[in-house]
């Protein structure tokens, strides 16, 4: 190397110098394998027989190198990675904690499930228009998202997402579809605009853009005022990302419009990105303000639990009753980090995962019950019971799940909400949380008892599962997904675990800044070994 | 546009366009340019080429769809960082080479790659927006 001529500096001033294990590659791997991914089905576009098959195996891919994480995750810690070898806060930093793990285990998880179910759904000409590209980029931001520990890196994952999402949610283009998307875009595009004028704050409040670093001179800084503001602007910019109340009308204004598949992943991924936002932000880098905040969130968070599951109840399309219960559950999760206890905060963390995992099976259920019935219409479908009696076993596991029934995981996490609220006097929200559990009970019943039991309709055409075409990999997926509700519903002790770890490191946020800032000052000797 | 000037002058513009913008590419790292300028202006090197002798020449000269290129370009950008884990540094670091070629160094890098990933990006998906627009205009 010709390095050898310059001036002698030392590099540990600014740079990492030891080696990363090669386990904490694992932390952007799901960057690089989505990255790779989408542009080779980019390069395959006319290909329509062979895109299908890169972008599963870089889903099957993803969801290892996340599983992967996962368990590293839990065994090691905290992960960090500084990007470019420079040190945080000049690097952007990759940051691996409970919280964010588990979420991209379970992003894994579902963009397997849809993309496997998409196979079936996606026709030509939508992979010639980008189908498998959009989706892996899709699902690369939103893991990235959950990993990054740079808060204009996030905002620049929020951007990727959200054009995948643009993608998936017109392909097609019918008029419906144009229409849910202008208003989709319109009011994320708002949201995101207050998101970087808060980033700009925090620059110009604190000089950098380094989430733990933010953390600890945020938690030094004695002025409240502008701190406050910042954190109120983030909290209104990730609250209408996450679609609650009173912003959450674009929601089931979109979430209906393109393929099922696109909603499961949409219902299971998007919102819950922003509720990570939240948490990761109001936790881990303003903790005082989320207490001065909490009051506001509780209301947020009762509003959209009720509005959510009223609205699920007034509707009649079955993609609408869900996008509905979206953002109900969006409430639900809300209540956790209104209430900012460990048990509300691990009763949130679980509920987030549980959520993700429900959601997406219940957009896939709804593609193959409105395929088998010819409408996704409540007042004309009918009459599956006779001819899918297993599909009906997994709506109701489903059905129950969604509402916080037993046996299944939807249970424990309202369970700790309700003990938390419970706990500090605040009954009301322990009331709407049970309220709108009984609605979203009834919602689905609702729709169980209209699809399946009722007589079919003699002027609609039903099919038997045999003659779906999605519901050939759909089934499989639908199996795969309920069997982790039950197995977490019946066996929750490790469940419960995590997610009191989750709660415990969003609590304690010195972990998660010891882990950025705590490696950096090492032994010489290493450091050697580590460069040459 | 059919004037006989512009379309005898077109393809020498675009050649001398499409030479200049790799110039702009390669002396991006320390100066002025880079791969974002020099995908811009190849870009508008093939727009002016379409413009003047139609787009479905320039969808011939340049042999593959766009899009693909961009998908080329997103791809050797993805795996520009992958080397770092090879020289054991964190990923996306930058890697250097000096070799010497006919008696000149040559500063060769994993950012280089990454520069070249951003051009046939921005190359590709300008392209693909210029080319489309120019096929609307004569329908």
């Amino acid at each position: 190397m010709a390095a050898a001529e310059r001036p002698a500096i030392d590099l540990a001033d600014a740079f990492v110098m030891e080696a990363p294990a090669l386990a904490d590659w694992l932390i952007v791997a799901p960057l690089v394998i989505g990255f790779i991914f989408a542009a080779l089905c980019l390069m395959t576009r006319k290909d329509t027989g062979r895109q299908p098959v890169i972008a599963i195996a870089g889903l099957v891919l993803i969801l290892l190198s996340v599983a992967g994480l996962f368990v590293h995750v839990l065994a090691n810690g905290t992960v960090v990675m500084a990007m470019g070898r420079w040190l945080p806060p000049f690097g952007i930093a990759f940051v691996a904690d409970t919280l964010g793990a588990t979420l991209a285990l379970i992003s894994g998880i579902v963009g397997l499930a849809t993309g496997i179910y998409a196979l079936r759904e996606a026709d030509n000409t939508e992979r010639r228009y980008g189908f498998y590209p959009f989706l892996l980029m899709m699902l690369s931001g939103v893991i990235c998202a959950f990993l990054t520990g740079d808060i204009f890196n996030l905002y620049v994952w929020f951007e990727v997402l959200l054009l995948g999402s643009f993608g998936l949610l017109i392909l097609g283009s019918r008029r419906d579809q144009l229409d849910g998307a202008t208003k989709y875009a319109f009011l994320n595009l708002i949201a995101t605009t207050l998101f970087l004028i808060a980033v700009a704050y925090v620059y110009g409040l604190f000089g950098t853009l380094n989430m733990a670093d933010i953390a600890r001179k945020a938690a030094v800084m004695e002025e409240v005022g502008p701190r406050l503001t910042i954190a109120a602007l983030f909290f209104f910019a990730f609250a209408m990302k996450a679609a609650a109340f009173p912003l959450n009308f674009w929601l089931p204004a979109s979430y209906h419009t393109p393929r099922l598949a696109v909603g499961a992943v949409f219902a299971g991924l998007l919102t819950k990105v922003g509720v990570y936002a939240l948490l990761r932000i109001l936790l881990t880098i303003f903790p005082a303000d989320r207490d001065d905040l909490a009051i506001a969130i509780a209301v947020v968070a009762a509003a959209s639990m009720m509005l959510g599951a009223l609205g699920a109840l007034a509707q009649t399309d079955m993609r609408r009753v869900l996008g509905y219960l979206v953002i109900s559950g969006i409430g639900i999760m809300l209540a956790g980090l209104a209430l900012g206890s460990a048990t509300g905060l691990s009763g949130t963390a679980f509920y987030t995962a549980h959520s993700m995992v429900i959601m997406t099976a219940l957009y896939l259920l709804v593609g193959i019950v409105g395929a088998a019935a010819g409408t996704f219409d409540l007042h004309r479908a009918g009459g599956l019971y006779a001819t899918a009696p297993w599909l009906a076993v997994v709506a109701l596991i489903l059905a129950f799940s969604a509402s916080g029934l037993p046996p299944f995981s939807g249970l424990w996490p309202k369970i700790f909400l309700v003990k938390a609220s419970i706990d500090v006097g605040a009954w009301w929200l322990a009331a709407a949380i049970l309220l709108s559990g009984f609605l979203t009970t009834i919602a689905l019943v609702r729709l169980f008892a209209f699809a399946f039991w009722r007589p079919a309709n003699p002027d609609m055409r039903s099919m038997t599962l045999g003659e779906v075409p999605v519901a050939r990999l759909g089934l499989p997926v639908l199996v795969g997904l309920c069997g982790l509700t039950v197995i977490a519903g019946l066996y929750p002790e490790p469940f419960i675990q995590v997610s009191d770890r989750i709660a415990f490191e969003l609590m304690n946020p010195v972990g998660y800044i010891d882990a950025v800032y705590a490696p950096m000052p090492i032994q010489p000797a290493a450091a050697e070994g580590a460069v040459q | 546009m059919r004037t006989l000037i512009f379309r005898a002058t077109a393809p020498y513009l675009t050649a001398l366009m499409l030479l200049y913008s790799i110039f702009v590419l390669l002396r991006g790292h320390n100066e002025p340019g880079g791969g974002f300028i020099g995908g811009l202006i190849a870009a508008s090197a093939l727009a002016i080429y379409g413009i003047a002798c139609g787009v479905s020449p320039v969808r011939r000269a340049i042999r593959y769809h766009p899009m693909a290129i961009s998908g080329f370009g997103l791809f050797l950008g993805a795996i520009a960082g992958i080397f770092s884990l090879f020289a054991g540094v964190p990923y996306m670091t930058g890697l250097w080479v000096y070799p010497t070629v006919f008696g000149v160094e040559l500063k060769l890098s994993t950012t280089l790659i990454f520069d070249i990933g951003v051009y046939l990006v921005v190359l590709g998906a300008i392209t693909s927006i210029a080319l489309a627009l120019e096929e609307k205009e004569r329908d």
